[in-house]
């Protein structure tokens, strides 16, 4: 119960920096306040609430998980290719994203989009795209909550109260703090994370006798592939250089660009964000692996087990058969499953109060997809105006309860696999909506039909990969199931992990297409008034 | 020339994260650590320097004077 308790008063930490600490409103509140914190955010605060804010439960609950399954590539797919694309995306796209803000006042990418290429209802349909894509997160926020807090204080808090508190705290700073309370709450997080991040590998390392020892061990074992990335295909790991374009295009981390109070602030988040990710996502997937070697933990030895199974007799088992042992051998657990095993009661509770940091991640897509109804729907089709400033907030933040509520009640009933697939694809379909940002700021030839036109295509592409992954059972590990062969040539394959097309993950076709389209749509189509396009270029000719 | 230099680097460090060298590779660097693993931890680190590159060598100022202009321009009007 002691790490449950540390939980708890962590809780209550979050909840007092995000309410009282930062509150600043008094009066007549502005939009630009609430929602972009004035645009003035400092160097640290801009740094680590940005980096905060794109660390979900998956960087790590699901590194370690992976890693525990697949080994160090986990580090190559997913760390390194966020920490060469996230900061040359935020680099090249975030600051100018920053300026055309500060010039024109702009909160949201699609009041950009509208301006930029003169549209008005493509703009609700991109933000109708966007919000639909960033629901899951929310969702999937609260039930990590809910299971992190069962899982600490080892069943007494119940799976329906933890993801309740989670939700009512996440709720209560966004919407007393809006963007100042989220942002020093997310700074507090990721200090956090990475001070106790480090804790855990030494104290874990020490209580499994040195890790030369389980290294060795493992580079000795039929486990040794989990050193190589002799199982993983070169196409798959070059695939995932694709998903972090994801990143900048998520509307949370474009409006977070905003807020930065100068340019110069975005200098330290460039060059110190992948020294962040290495300092993260390195210990977290080195665990994991090392995880492997762990033989008194038996929940682990299950887990082993069942990839065993699943590994050798899994060709000839019905498919859901195979599904039920894909999730009996999932490691999302093993950080805390080491950390009951090897730390103290207190540290494990520190320790589980920063993957609660981390979980709640989703304190900023909540705050932006209120941003995004408030100004891309509410002002935009005349609430301001009519109803005034001040209703415009209060709209923005009984839009944070409505859409707390109806993702708390949507984690209390569906199944928590719906939501993680859903992300899946939501990584891809906000990398394919990258090209919307590329061609806004660097081509004067893009038009608001090339936009539609990329908008349409993720949307097809999103559900055609989901539908097919429906239909298609995933095979047991090893040779995928080939879905389209025309010629003789593998077009369409159903991996275990998900689906390829001519051995690439999805996310590189999408992408490509998006390109072509923006493109070839923007050439074939009227293009916008010289004097809108003169605004954008117009100083650099 | 500076620019062009910067772009290769950028470029060539794309290409260095697809490390088929190491692929197959059990090594244990320092006794502990996989070779794979160490190769993208220093990865990560280089490109932490070629931000550092970047910003240093092309940094977009005219954004921020064009900003600065405009709030001047604001200033005035008020």
């Amino acid at each position: 119960m002691i790490p449950a308790i540390v939980v708890f008063l962590y809780l209550a930490a979050v909840l007092y920096i995000g309410i009282f600490a930062f509150r600043r409103a008094s009066g007549r509140e502005k939009a630009e306040d609430y929602f972009l914190a004035s645009r003035s955010l400092g160097p640290f605060v801009f740094l680590f609430s940005l980096f905060g804010t794109n660390m979900t439960a998956f960087a790590i609950l699901g590194s370690s998980g992976h890693a525990f399954n697949n080994g160090i590539v986990t580090f190559g797919l997913m760390a390194s290719s966020s920490g060469l694309v996230i900061p040359l995306t935020i680099f090249l796209i975030g600051t100018r994203v920053w300026a055309l803000g500060k010039k024109y006042g702009f909160m949201t990418p699609v009041q950009m989009f509208r301006d930029r290429w003169e549209c008005t209802h493509i703009g609700t349909v991109i933000f109708v795209v966007q919000a639909v894509l960033l629901v899951p997160y929310i969702i999937i926020g609260i039930m990590g909550g809910g299971t992190t807090l069962y899982t600490i204080s080892n069943g007494l808090v119940p799976y329906w109260f933890g993801g309740a508190i989670v939700a009512l705290v996440v709720m209560s700073y966004v919407f007393f703090g809006g963007m100042r309370g989220t942002a020093w709450v997310n700074t507090f997080q990721t200090v956090l994370f990475l001070c106790f991040g480090a804790l855990a590998l030494i104290v874990i390392g020490v209580g499994m006798g040195g890790f030369r020892n389980s290294a060795q061990a493992i580079q000795g074992s039929p486990l040794s592939w989990l050193l190589t990335r002799e199982r993983i295909s070169p196409y798959y790991f070059f695939s995932y250089t694709f998903i972090p374009l994801s990143a900048i295009a998520f509307p949370h981390i474009l409006i977070f660009c905003l807020t930065a109070k100068k340019m110069s602030q975005f200098k330290k988040t460039v060059i110190f964000y992948p020294l962040c990710i290495l300092a993260i996502w390195l210990p977290c997937v080195f665990l994991g692996v090392m995880a492997n070697r762990v033989t008194d933990i038996p929940e682990i030895r299950a887990k082993q087990e069942a990839r065993r199974v699943l590994a050798t007799q899994g060709k000839n088992m019905a498919p859901e058969v195979r599904d039920e042992l894909r999730d009996q051998s999932a490691g999302d657990d093993v950080i805390m499953l080491l950390l009951h095993r090897y730390a103290p009661l207190w540290l494990a509770g520190l320790l589980g109060a920063g993957i609660m940091a981390a979980v709640m991640a989703s304190d900023s897509q909540i705050l932006a997809l209120s941003t995004m109804f408030t100004e891309d729907v509410f002002a935009f089709y005349g609430g301001k105006t009519r109803f005034g400033e001040t209703v415009q907030v209060q709209t923005g933040r009984l839009f944070i309860i409505l859409i707390t509520l109806f993702a708390y009640a949507i984690a209390l009933r569906a199944p928590e696999t719906i939501f993680e697939l859903a992300i899946q694809y939501a990584f891809s379909g906000f990398a394919a909506l990258s090209p919307l940002l590329v061609a806004a700021l660097f081509w004067k030839g893009s038009t608001k039909w090339g936009a539609l036109a990329v908008t349409l295509w993720t949307v097809f592409a999103v559900v055609a990969v989901a539908v097919l992954q429906a239909i298609v059972p995933a095979p047991a590990p090893g040779p995928p199931t080939v879905v389209w062969a025309p010629g003789g040539v593998d077009v369409l394959s159903r991996t275990p992990g998900g689906t390829a097309v001519f051995g690439f993950m999805p996310v590189v076709p999408m992408v490509l297409i998006s390109a072509l389209l923006m493109i070839v749509v923007s050439l074939m189509t009227k293009k916008p008034a010289i004097t809108t396009v003169a605004r954008y270029f117009g100083d650099r000719d | 020339m500076k620019k062009i230099l910067l772009v290769v680097a950028v470029v060539a460090l794309y290409i260095l994260h697809q490390d088929i060298w190491f692929w197959r590779s059990s090594r244990l660097v320092l006794g502990f650590i996989p070779v794979g693993l160490y190769y993208h931890g220093w990865f990560s680190v280089a490109a932490s320097l070629l931000m550092w590159l970047l910003v240093t060598y092309a940094w977009p100022s005219h954004l921020e004077q064009e900003v600065e202009e405009t709030d001047t321009r604001e200033d005035e009007d008020r």
